[in-house]
């Protein structure tokens, strides 16, 4: 036989040991060079350890932080930290309460008649035609560095006026390397409140403002007449500083004026929300400048401010960094707080200047698995608590109290708690021909399904016990909230052993035969009464709430339609008043209970155009709403409050499902958290013990080398066996 | 060839406007310009008028299809489908409802996508082509069935397991890279060994089987009798002819799915944090962002077709018999 005329191979077992070694080297070596000193799975670069950093996570990209626009709690967490309104919560005490920012107080409102004339504080609220509030901000205040106020020589603005082949090679605001900065003015915040009338901005309180500020909506008509078109779709700068209008006025340098038409006292809480902070009318003509947007150079991706902090890094994708803003006025801890705020430490830095940490790095963590582990790991110095993990973190104890698992205990990790100020409701479409109207028979239908869905169980099931049942549309910390058993609603529970007991299900079922239904039968057809019920839950994680749902309907021998759809067509349906019953839930936008009723005021239906999706009217709560919305808190309103509960509870629109618990943990290393939940601005407030981060992060992360060394031996292992096979055929084929 | 080339890219011409009437198709059938306003504005307090002010600003205000108001050719052109759709032609993706330009969104995150894509790709196919080598070399024996149910097993998993073993496993147990994260420059390299690893050893089920395949198909042809017949080895056999032949098939298979190396990988992307185009298009999916989406269909769709001619072009390359007409 003729002998191939072929190079030598070597032997196989030589050609795999050769092959290997070199191969196991280098992915030690690899191994080594890609994870550095341990430890290995730290996300961060190695020159940030030991700084004085905190670390987060975000779910979801900030759709906007231009504060004009922005009005979600993941766009808030960054842009109050930049962004400084003049009024803003106190961090320790509750109820919460406002103060000062950059105001030097709380405004008092001054009530002027027809004339313009100033009237007394308890005047007639019908001659009361104006209220205005003069703003005093403080002198002194300086915004971050930013290139729209970086001047050259000759006080002439720098970048106010680039060429478009300037424009064309921009990418980021950084490319413009000079910045500058100036005094906080007045005109800033009226510059900003003419913004939120700008038609092309999108602001979305710009129909509420045009219902209060006076000469708002004729501003903005003005303004949607007076701006030049858009040039390639880029709208040229329109200086509003020339422009006025009656509702904001200048006085002084460091003061101006809001006039409000008539009386809306809940208007001072809109001056601690970003809406209201100052807007320096350079940034808007820098970034105003054709080819600007087309590069991605908006107010809605660079916020400049005044707060403690500056945005150094927007990249949503991947990571947002903010930094100490070096031109931060000197603001300090606050010195009171509430009764065991001194025991629990959060007085310790009372008077210290703010903020305490030097940067905070947010990291893009779309899914929960990873977000949790690396929380665990001291990679994230914060955390909620998803569904998946809260066995692993929480339990609770026999009287219900919520507390840590003995593992995150020895981790030293801390858990905080508070009730939201929202609601998860039950709404009965009062236009509905079944479960609708003030007839008798719907009341006493609702009132019966009101007790039959148990959502004490809902939370139990579906919240992991993260919620309170609801007794009223108010949640605790809002005023006119009672607790206890003046505070429960008597149509669905009773007071027993001292806590609400909802009431027995053969209750709900008189109440249903009262109304015509016994045993849940339609009377006309003699078949279980249908209700249907329209569900945002299409998902398959729905399926096992929309079950229970139907459950707690079965309970009456109602039989539960569920309509399940998207989130878009359950809102179209909410606007066109089609729907029978449904769940929703508001959060609320300031603490006052003005800001819950409304969505239970008439004039405010949902097929109307406004928020109260249960379309629900009665004219004594109406009346009584817009006599309490212009109330002082205090004993009368409690008592109109009451009043207005009780017609609610009696007429059940709602059923009153929940207030979600927020449940968040944090790192033993953080200090100085207490939840606020109407304050966004509370990163200022916190501060780290960045050396006992990393002794943590180093004894909880060692490297685990062994499973390499098994998968190698596993792969030797595994190859001896064929290596001698394969030696046995080459022998054979050489015979 | 050039005239088959030119003939290929005018046939594409067709075909895209078609994926493009197709995906506006679906995507309004579910979101009407309407919803897409409110999701950009926000679910409180928006009044109608803002929602009609957002609309004529994005040019969301036009009939969908069809124009009936408007005259003559108007009537097609004035429309959402053409004035957002002519511009793609040119490769101008215009910017996204949000305001970002797009194309420098695209331009950004494509380097993260081709960063875990590439060595995917790169690693598995030396591992899928040696481990088919391997089973092929010992066909018929215990390793050959074992590695076949072994590699059917592989495929019947889910990648989403791969991923959540993976990170549990190799980040949270052994504490060996990071779970998820990414950065920039070599900083990134310790955010790609997980998802690479996970990438490569997800695919090694239908990777190898099908290169077996090829390999099973060519080890029983005549050349390679012949080859066996003059004495030589089994393993020169394998590698020298075998290898050879087989490696026509991965190879253009391969060229067809370089361009798409571009998209990213959806879930990977996601559960990694690595800010490629799979997780641009996912949040443009879920943002309802319009804009967006028809422009990665649409980059999708260009990237497909190129991949198709390069596949074609390879062909001539790997085999001479092949003539393109």
């Amino acid at each position: 036989m003729a002998k191939a005329a072929t190079r030598p191979w070597p032997p196989l077992g030589a050609l795999c040991s050769r092959l290997l070694t070199p191969a196991l080297a280098c992915l030690t070596v690899v191994l080594l060079a890609g994870c550095g000193a341990p430890p290995w799975n730290n996300p961060y670069p190695e020159g940030q350890a030991g700084e004085n950093i905190l670390y987060g996570a975000f779910t979801e990209r900030p759709k906007h932080l231009d504060p004009v626009r922005s009005y979600s709690s993941n766009e808030y967490s960054f842009i109050a930290q930049i962004y400084e309104p003049p009024l803003q919560y106190h961090f320790l005490k509750r109820p919460y309460t406002l103060v000062p920012l950059t105001a030097e107080a709380v405004p008092e409102p001054t009530h002027l008649d027809a004339d313009g004339n100033p009237l007394p504080a308890d005047a007639d609220p019908e001659r009361i035609a104006v209220t205005e509030y003069l703003v005093r901000i403080q002198p002194g205040i300086r915004y971050q560095p930013h290139p729209a106020f970086a001047q050259d020589a000759d006080g002439r603005y720098r970048y106010h006026d680039l060429s478009p082949a300037q424009i064309a090679g921009l990418n980021e605001l950084s490319d413009l390397p000079e910045t500058g900065s100036r005094e906080l003015t007045a005109e800033d915040y009226v510059y900003q409140i003419k913004r939120l009338a700008v038609p092309w901005l999108h602001s979305p309180i710009a129909g509420l403002m045009g219902e209060h500020i006076l000469g708002f909506e004729a501003f903005s008509e003005r303004i949607r007449e007076a701006a030049p078109e858009p040039v390639g779709g880029e709208r040229p700068f329109f200086d509003l500083r020339r422009y006025d209008f009656p509702g904001v006025e200048v006085v002084d340098r460091y003061s101006y004026k809001v006039r409000i038409d008539g009386r809306y006292p809940q208007f001072v809480y809109w001056l601690a929300m970003p809406f209201f902070a100052p807007m320096p009318w350079e940034a808007e003509a820098l970034t105003s400048q054709p080819g600007m947007a087309d590069n991605n150079i908006t107010l809605d991706w660079y916020p400049v401010g005044t707060g403690p902090f500056m945005l150094t890094e927007n990249n949503p994708n991947l990571r947002m960094v903010l930094a100490r803003n070096p031109n931060f006025h000197g603001e300090t801890y606050p010195a009171e707080g509430m009764p065991g705020d001194r025991e629990a430490g959060l007085l310790e830095a009372a008077g210290e200047p703010l903020p305490f940490i030097d940067r905070a790095v947010y990291s893009l963590e779309k899914e929960s698995i990873p977000y949790w582990n690396k929380f665990l790991q001291g990679y994230y110095d914060t955390s909620g608590i998803s569904s998946d993990a809260f066995d692993q973190a929480v339990k609770f104890d026999a009287a219900g109290e919520a507390g840590l698992t003995a593992d995150m205990r020895e981790k030293g990790i801390q858990l905080s708690t508070a009730v939201q100020t929202s609601i998860w409701y039950m709404g009965f479409n009062m236009e509905d021909d079944v479960v609708g109207g003030d007839s008798e028979r719907a009341r006493l239908l609702r009132q019966a399904i009101s007790i039959a869905v148990d959502f004490g169980e809902f939370i139990s099931i579906f919240a992991n016990g993260r919620g309170v049942q609801g007794q009223g549309p108010l949640p605790p910390g809002i005023f006119g909230h009672r607790e206890g058993e003046a505070g429960i609603n008597p149509y669905v529970f009773d007071w027993e052993h001292g806590r609400p007991q909802r009431k027995p299900i053969e209750e709900a079922r008189a109440l249903l035969a009262q109304a015509g239904y016994r045993d849940g039968r339609d009377p006309e057809t003699g078949r279980p009464l249908s209700i249907y019920y329209e569900a945002m839950d299409a998902g398959p994680d729905g399926k096992a709430r929309l079950n229970w749902m139907r459950k707690q309907f079965a309970k009456l021998g109602i039989e539960l339609i569920v309509r399940a759809t998207d989130y878009n067509r359950f809102q179209e349906k909410m606007r066109e008043g089609t729907g029978q019953v449904f769940m929703w839930g508001w959060n609320a936008d300031y603490p006052d209970p003005e800001n819950f009723f409304f969505l239970l005021y008439g004039p405010n239906r949902k097929i109307d155009g406004g928020e109260n999706a249960a379309n629900y009217s009665n004219p004594e709560l109406d009346r009584l709403f817009e006599r309490m919305k212009n109330m002082p808190d205090g004993p009368e309103r409690q008592a109109v409050i009451d009043r207005m509960t009780e017609i609610v509870r009696h007429d059940t629109p709602w059923s009153f499902g929940f207030y979600p618990e927020s449940f968040s943990l944090h790192h033993q290393w953080v200090e100085n958290v207490k939840p606020n939940l109407m304050a966004n601005n509370t990163l200022k407030y916190l501060s780290l013990e960045p050396g006992i981060r990393e002794d943590k992060r180093a004894a909880w992360n060692p490297p685990v080398l062994w499973p390499i060394a098994a998968v190698v031996l596993v792969l030797v292992l595994g190859a001896l066996p064929a290596i001698v096979i394969a030696r046995r055929r080459e022998r054979s084929a050489a015979l | 060839m050039s005239a088959y080339i030119v003939r290929r890219l005018l046939y594409a011409i067709p075909i895209l406007i078609g994926v493009n009437l197709i995906t506006f198709v679906l995507f309004f059938v579910v979101n009407s310009p309407d919803d897409m306003a409110r999701m950009q504005l926000g679910d409180k307090r928006v009044t109608e008028e803002a929602i009609q002010a957002w609309k004529a600003d994005h040019g969301y205000d036009r009939p969908l299809l069809f124009n009936a108001e408007a005259e003559g050719l108007g009537a097609l052109t004035d429309t959402i489908f053409f004035q957002k759709s002519v511009k793609l032609f040119a490769l101008n993706f215009g910017t996204s409802d949000s305001g970002r330009d797009i194309g420098y969104d695209i331009r950004q995150r494509m380097w993260p996508s081709l960063a875990i894509a590439l060595p995917v790709l790169l690693v598995g196919l030396a591992i899928n082509i040696s481990y088919a080598l391997m089973i092929v070399f010992f066909r018929a024996t215990y390793i050959d069935v074992g590695s076949v149910v072994l590699l059917v097993a592989m495929m019947s998993i889910s990648g989403l397991f791969y991923i959540i073993s993976g990170q549990f496993l190799i980040g949270k147990l052994f504490h060996l890279v990071p779970i998820s994260g990414y950065d920039i420059g070599l900083e990134a390299f310790k955010f790609l060994i997980l998802p690479v690893i996970v990438g490569v050893v997800s695919g090694i089920g239908t990777g190898t089987r099908l290169y077996r395949t090829f390999f099973l198909e060519e080890i029983n042809r005549d050349y390679v009798r012949t080859a066996r017949a003059k004495g030589l080895r089994e393993r020169i056999v394998l590698f020298r002819h075998v290898l050879k032949n087989a490696l026509i098939p991965i190879l253009t298979g391969v060229v067809a799915v370089l361009p798409l190396l571009f998209m990213g990988a959806l879930i990977t992307e996601s559960f990694f944090g690595i800010p490629g185009l799979g997780s641009y298009t996912i949040d443009a999916i879920n943002r309802q962002d319009f804009s967006i989406v028809r422009a990665m269909v649409f980059l999708g769709s260009v990237l497909y077709i190129l991949g198709l001619i390069l596949t074609d072009i390879s062909y001539t390359m790997v085999d001479p018999r092949v003539r393109l007409s």
